[in-house]
């Protein structure tokens, strides 16, 4: 499997640390209310079947964090942002959501 | 025995004599040889036998697919076990044995087995062995084990070396055959980077061994001209030798280059195999087909081989499988065969075509039309044919095909599944895309006209095309044809397993009708060729069974690898001493000329104890202790993880990362810090010191140093992205010793440029910026771990050892000692410091005695989580010291704690040992434990249970503070 | 029919041709009391159960793919009790109860092999955590032995002692732990079951969970809609699919672990052991081949198969261990779909949905618990209420913060 690092240029995915799905957002409160949240975001998984955005750090290359777009079913590569830019957009998307 | 080898013909050396012995017997061969041709040129058949009824065996095959004639190749730590004959080729002094028999090859009492085969059908295991039930284990299963496998691994070290590499190219071309060569060829003169890899030992693939004609020349001519041509381009790389062994994501392919495997030894410093992943823009598979047999009584006797191998043995390497031949078949091949097989010279005592109206002309040879070899008689070689119609015929072979399977296994290793093809009785390749086409008999072209073109438009892919030259085409037309229901004797679908045409109907009255159930109720297809022979006709027989068509009864799954890898092509160099890096410290050096011993701790190598004369570790470490605690000793820390985070946001980014408060730190002044998991549980620990507004040092424990480092960079990186902060690690840029005991601060001024060392310059917790030794700059840190006065001093590491031993002649007047990890751990143990026996990842700040610590004030990783009822729980495990009750006992980590008068059982278990030290200071073994509600049961006894060991003693829970509990030392 | 060695005779005198089917072939009825989705270990072992030990009979298995398809067959075949924390040590001690009897039981020889299973460790910290795993182990009733150097090279000496980068200090061995022929463990349990009258139905895929007023009402499949009163969920690998047809998310992610065969070979290594300075495990079947495998590929799959640098990084490990098995040849690796949970346990419990079984999360240990799990899922489904053994296997322990963290990992899936 090859994985287009956005600072490195396309690497064998040996050199990449996986940690799962990034759709889950970290709360932004901590009141006792939340921890459904908390528990949600720390624990529930959507787990697809498909495509998935999924953390995966260049742990052997530039030590980003990027967000690797890949299907699970088949491993096709579809592309990879840094985290950075990942979180911003999810960001952005929140905002459009509560505007 | 007499020589098979034609007089004239092949691609073989005849002035060369290279000698081998196969089971002693000393033989000579011609290079260009195979194995198995050598030994049928020196009238050698039988070669191997069978798995299961131990039948006797000869080749059947010339090539990768070869099921029967694996032999024992090599002696010593270089014996391989399971080789095929076919493929090994020969070299002087090559020693061969065969294997799965016993006494020997040609008597083998194993072949008893034969006898009762009638009842060693298929799952016959699954029925029986089941009474009296102790006897499996002992008697039926160890009688099993010895029965079955095949040949004999070597257990001792394999002294040959192995590489791994990488390769890239535009168009990776995966045979070397007139498809392959036309694909390499047209890709070349594109001018793309091009890779012809070959698992044969010369490339040419089928022109090596056919009787062609190509361009006006024969097939082999030609292709030497392509060859010499692909040769003297830049771009292209030609790999014979190289088996592509598998497909994976990303249009990778991994490969084996069986760099010496031709030699007797490799030459010097290269290795036996390479291994190869190689990165292809897109790939041509050129693998070609493979010949079916047909499933008829006996038709796996010595002498019977696919009519594609007869054909080779003759042609290539100019070998005669027997005098007299029958060739048997459903297809157009079979005359070629018989052709092929008079031009050397060789008698066909008849073509038997089981085509009532074939057309073919048979050239003169006897042709019986519509009739099969119901059975091959024979016992260790054929003798004989019976074929359906009564016939008797008597031959020294049998040259059968049943029709021919494109190789589309790398094709179908990334999930898809070949397809049915009703005119060609053939599975295809499914479509792959672009990436990776396949061409040629292996996307099921018969004709050599269509292989060459075929691999001319795929090598092209669209681009600039190259013509295909001209050449004869043989004709080609078939029929069904899979087994001989005639048959009297066993007809074999897998021949190593001794899978029967009967097997399968049998599995299907069974219910295992499913092709993936046959194939685990039978075993077919589960022997080293992965079913390459067999697995077609067992589809076909199959789906016949139970009234299904070949596309609904499918294939099973095509897995790596295409053929067998060798352990040590994937091991390559990381093996023995070099199976894992080795980090050594910037004190290694001086360690070592202190008389370390070392031990390993993840990848580092960590000074344990510096032993006096004949002290062992415990009287070294008690040493350590004493004079540490009496005066001063010193420790290299380097191998904790130090990161150094800058930054405007950087107190706020420390917030963010441990449980308690960094932003409010004093600058010049450490504090120790708890770092949990998202889930609340303690992640690690360590001291983090700022030196500056917006400069902080942060250190780890040395087993989670590179996962705080990542756990760091996603923290910033994917939750806090808004923070401005920097850090790196520079655990390898820092030397640090710790130096500690009451001598360590007049130890430590003498090093010190200008700083007075007082308790008011460098108090307790202090973190300061000094220069050393005349200008060196460093860091001074008044920390203990080990609860004396103490300093922990960190240099650039290139000054390390220099910084050490100037140390080391400070403490001279105070008898300081260099101390090692155990002698740490025994300290941290009398001082109740936890380490990683408590931070088991299941521990909470609570459990660790530290939930004050645990901030209510701000947001940090593990904060919410922390909350859940179980993880706050009072009668969860808390660290406790646990000592012996009577001072002489020992306890032992790893025991279990149970209250006094509980009978042992999980119920009533209440924690265990998490680490223990003999205490030098209380002369007894002291220790900390994890135990429910521990906090609240100071002072109670318990039994340390150590069933393990044997071993069970009463215990006092106490503090887990054991020595110094007010703490004065640290500040004396 | 029973399976002896008087019904073997009998049949080879008749040229085989009377054997009678291991299970039958049926069509789904409309309507079952309990239909288990998933016809792997688990949820054959579960219907077997649910017929032999509380009485129930009409029941289906529904199987998307052939009979065992899932990772009953495609695991490494070991059994093993070698656990250390109370949540998980009783059930894995009572599996290896079952399976110790299994074969009588079901009259299906799946060569249950007490090999011993061997833990190497490598450092004074992992001795001390085989420690306290042993202890864990004997304190309950559990076999284990804590070896020592010269004890191992004694069972094994041509592994690596001298020239190794971490060099085998000890080991943790568990006699009776060993191997077992794992298809031979869906034929048992299938044909077991079978003849108690389930229905177990092959190529019928779960397409839809009918849930009514809270309660599950049937489900939806490619061979029509099939009612039930009670559903259980058995399909490890593909959980997390499963139960978003009833709306639920789990705890867990899918992972690809493979896992490999070498050519047969005469024998070699007696046991089972596990390196403990890399990923890497080995056991050698009775066929000759030598089973083996190591870590997750990492990164979220369903595939089915892996990729290179794994396959790398287990025989790194294997040759490291046994110098000698460089010259050996893998014959083979293929890939199984895991449910890695979120703190390596499974999960065993009822759902908020009236009627609806969840038995997931097996992460890579599966194999050895299928008799265990199997007759907890059983007891749980007929009595509607958790057995005592899989009582902490929950689903809402990690909302209420009580995992069973073996490995000490936290919620990080491929680590477990």
């Amino acid at each position: 499997m090859l994985i287009p690092c956005p600072h490195c240029g396309t690497r064998p995915v040996e050199e990449f640390t996986f940690l799962g799905d990034a759709a889950p957002t970290r709360p932004t409160t901590n009141d006792p209310s939340s921890m459904e949240a908390w528990y949600e975001y720390v624990y529930l998984r959507n787990n697809p079947r498909g495509t998935i955005d999924e953390y995966a750090h260049h742990s052997g290359g530039c030590r980003a964090w990027l967000v690797v777009q890949r299907n699970t079913e088949t491993h096709e590569v579809y592309g990879a942002v840094t985290a950075r830019a990942f979180a911003s957009r999810k960001e952005a998307v929140a905002k459009g959501e509560q505007a | 025995m007499t020589s098979y080898r034609l007089d004239k013909g092949g691609l073989i050396d005849r002035e060369s004599a290279l000698r081998f012995t196969f089971d002693g017997a000393l033989h000579i061969g011609r290079a260009g040889d195979t194995l198995a041709s050598a030994l049928m040129a020196n009238g050698v058949r039988l070669m191997g036998r069978s798995f299961k009824y131990h039948r006797p065996r000869g080749v059947i095959t010339a090539g990768a697919a070869e099921p029967n004639a694996l032999v024992e190749l090599r002696e010593g730590g270089r014996k391989e076990a399971n080789t095929r004959a076919t493929m090994i080729e020969l070299y002087d002094g090559l020693v061969a044995k065969s294997q799965n028999n016993w006494p020997s090859l040609n008597f083998d009492v194993g072949a008893i087995n034969s006898l009762a085969s009638s009842m060693f059908v298929a799952g016959f295991y699954y029925k029986t062995f089941m009474w009296p039930k102790s006897f499996w284990e002992k008697i039926y299963e160890p009688i099993i084990r010895r029965a079955a496998g095949l040949g004999t691994a070597s257990k001792l070290p394999d002294p040959d070396k192995y590489e791994k590499s990488y390769a890239h190219c535009d168009v990776l071309v995966i045979g070397s055959g007139p498809t392959g060569l036309m694909a390499a060829l047209a890709a070349a003169r594109q001018g793309k980077r091009v890779i012809l890899a070959d698992e044969g030992a010369r490339l040419g693939g089928s022109l090596l061994n056919e009787q062609e004609e190509i361009g006006g020349q024969s097939g082999f001519d030609w292709s030497q001209g392509i060859i010499a041509e692909l040769a003297s381009l830049p771009d292209v790389t030609l790999m014979p030798r190289t088996t592509i062994m598998g497909w994976f994501d990303g249009n990778i392919f991994g490969a084996v280059e069986r760099v010496s495997d031709h030699l007797r030894v490799p030459d010097p410093y290269e290795p036996r195999q390479r291994y190869w992943k190689i990165h292809a823009r897109r790939a041509v598979l050129a693998a070609g087909s493979e010949e079916r047999p047909v499933a008829f009584g006996g038709n796996d006797i010595p002498g019977v081989m696919q009519a594609s191998a007869m054909r080779t043995y003759a042609n290539r390497y100019a070998v005669a499988a027997g005098r007299s031949v029958v060739v048997f078949g459903g297809n157009d091949s079979i005359y070629r065969t018989a052709r092929d097989l008079r031009f050397h010279g060789i008698h066909v005592e008849a073509i038997v075509d089981s085509r009532k109206d074939a057309k073919a002309d048979p050239g003169g040879v006897h042709v019986i039309r519509g009739a099969m070899v119901a059975d091959a008689v024979g016992g260790k070689a054929v003798k004989s044919v019976h074929l359906t119609n009564g016939m008797h015929i008597n031959c020294e072979a049998v040259a059968m095909s049943g029709g021919f399977s494109p190789i589309v296994n790398l094709a179908c290793h990334r999930g898809k599944k070949p397809m049915w093809d009703a005119n060609l009785l053939a599975f295809l390749p499914p479509d792959n895309g672009e990436a990776f086409t396949v061409a040629g008999s292996a996307a099921g072209k018969m004709l050599l006209s269509e292989c060459l073109a075929d691999g001319a438009a795929k090598g092209a892919a669209g681009g600039r095309a190259i013509e295909a030259p001209r050449c004869r085409d043989e004709a080609f037309a078939i029929s069904p044809l899979w087994w001989v229901k005639e048959a009297r004797a066993k007809a074999f679908i897998d021949y190593q397993n001794d899978a029967t045409a009967m097997d399968l109907p049998l599995a299907a009255r069974e219910g295992y009708s499913d092709v993936e159930l046959a194939k685990r109720y039978t075993t077919t297809g589960m022997a080293t060729d992965q079913g390459k022979l067999g697995n077609i006709n067992a589809i076909a027989i199959l789906a016949e069974a139970t009234g299904r068509t070949m596309d609904e009864v499918g294939t099973t799954t095509f897995r790596p690898f295409y053929t067998p890898v060798s352990f040590g092509a994937f091991a390559g160099p990381f093996t023995g001493h070099h199976f894992q890096p080795v980090r050594k410290t910037p004190l290694h050096d001086w360690a070592e000329e202190q008389g370390a011993v070392f031990v390993e701790t993840g990848l580092w190598m960590r000074s344990s104890w510096f032993p006096r004369e004949a002290e062992d570790w415990l009287a070294s470490a008690s040493r350590e202790v004493l004079t540490t605690r009496g005066s001063v000793g010193i420790c290299d820390v380097s191998t904790l993880g130090k990161i150094d985070v800058q930054g405007k946001d950087a107190g706020q980014f420390l917030d963010k990362l441990y449980c308690n408060t960094f932003s409010t730190l004093a600058v010049s002044k450490a504090r120790y810090g708890l770092m949990l998991r998202e889930d609340g549980i303690v992640y690690d620990d360590g001291t983090t010191s700022r030196l500056a507004e917006d400069h902080y040092v942060m250190t780890t424990t040395t087993a989670n140093a590179a996962k705080v480092m990542a756990q760091m960079e996603f923290a910033h990186q994917a939750l806090f992205p808004d923070l401005d902060v920097t850090y790196v690690s520079v655990t390898e840029q820092w030397a640090q010793m710790a130096v500690a005991g009451p001598k360590s601060r007049a130890t430590l001024q003498k090093l010190m440029d200008e700083l007075v060392m007082t308790d008011e310059t460098v108090p307790y917790m202090a973190a300061l910026e000094v220069t050393i030794m005349h200008g060196i700059p460093a860091r001074l840190f008044r920390l203990s771990f080990s609860g004396e006065h103490a300093y922990e001093l960190a240099v650039p590491a290139d000054y390390g050892s220099m910084a050490a031993r100037a140390v080391m002649q400070a403490g001279e007047e105070f008898g300081i000692c260099p101390y090692g990890v155990e002698a740490l751990s025994i300290m941290r143990i009398e001082k109740g410091h936890v380490a990683g026996g408590e931070l088991n990842g299941t521990t909470t700040a609570g459990d660790l005695g530290m939930g004050k610590m645990v901030s209510t004030k701000k947001d940090f990783i593990g904060r919410m989580m922390a909350q859940r009822p179980g993880l706050v729980d009072p009668n969860r495990q808390q660290v406790v010291g646990i000592r012996p009750v009577d001072p002489s006992h020992r306890i032992r980590a790893g025991a279990h704690l149970l209250k006094k008068d509980d009978t042992p059982s999980l119920a009533n278990d209440q924690g265990y040992v998490t680490g223990v030290a003999w205490s030098p200071m209380l002369n007894m073994w002291v220790g900390l434990a994890l135990f429910a509600n521990g906090r609240a049961r100071h002072g109670e006894v318990v039994q340390v249970w150590d069933g393990l060991r044997g071993h069970l003693v009463l215990g006092e829970i106490c503090d887990p503070v054991h020595f110094d509990k007010e703490n004065k030392r640290l500040h004396a | 029919m029973r399976y002896n060695v008087f019904s073997l005779i009998k049949n080879t005198l008749s040229g085989h041709k009377n054997w009678e089917p291991a299970w039958r072939q049926p069509e789904p009825k409309k309507e079952y009391d309990i239909v288990i989705a998933g016809g792997g270990g688990h949820g054959l072992a579960t219907a077997y159960y649910l017929a032999k030990e509380h009485g129930l009979r009409n029941i289906a298995v529904l199987e998307k793919g052939w009979l065992g398809s899932g990772n009953i067959g495609r695991n490494t075949t070991i059994i093993r009790s070698n656990y250390m924390l109370p949540g998980n040590n009783p059930f894995y001690e009572w599996s290896m109860k079952l399976w110790e009897n299994l074969e009588q039981d079901f009259n299906f020889n799946a060569m249950v092999s007490q090999r011993g299973v061997l833990n190497l460790c490598h450092t004074d910290a992992q001795r001390d955590a085989f420690a306290r795993r042993g202890n864990a182990m004997r304190i309950d009733g559990v076999d284990a032995e804590l070896l020592d150097r010269e004890a191992v090279r004694e069972m094994y000496p041509f592994f690596d002692y001298d020239n190794a980068r971490f060099p085998i200090k000890g080991g943790l061995l568990q006699r009776r732990g060993g191997t077992v022929r794992h298809d031979a463990v869906a034929w048992g349990f299938a044909r077991g079951a079978d003849s108690r009258g389930v229905d177990i139905i092959q190529h019928c895929e779960v397409k839809g969970i009918n849930v009514e007023n809270g309660k599950v009402a049937g489900v939806d499949t490619n061979k029509g809609f099939i009612k039930c009163k009670k559903l259980g969920l058995a399909t490890a690998g593909n959980s997390s699919e499963t139960a978003k047809m009833a709306g639920m998310r789990l705890p867990m992610e899918s992972h690809v672990l493979q896992a490999f065969v070498s050519e047969g070979l005469k024998p070699y290594i007696d046991g089972v052991v596990t390196f403990g300075a890399g990923h890497f495990y080995v056991s050698q079947s009775d066929k000759g081949g030598l089973v083996f495998g190591g870590d997750i590929d990492g990164y979220n799959s369903y595939a089915r198969r892996g990729n290179l640098p794994m396959v790398e990084h287990v025989i790194e490990a294997g040759v490291a261990m046994i110098p000698s098995l460089a010259r050996v040849r893998v014959l083979r690796s293929w890939g199984g779909i895991m449910d890695m949970s979120m703190d390596g346990s499974p999960i065993i419990d009822k759902t908020h949905i009236q009627g609806l079984y969840l038995n997931a999360g097996w992460c890579y240990g599966g194999f050895k618990a299928t008799p265990a799990s199997g007759w907890c899922f059983a007891y749980t489904i007929a009595r509607d209420e958790p057995h005592k053994l899989n009582a902490a296997y929950r689903l809402d322990r990690f909302r209420t913060g009580h995992m069973i963290d073996e490995k000490g990992q936290g919620a990080t899936p491929n680590l477990h």
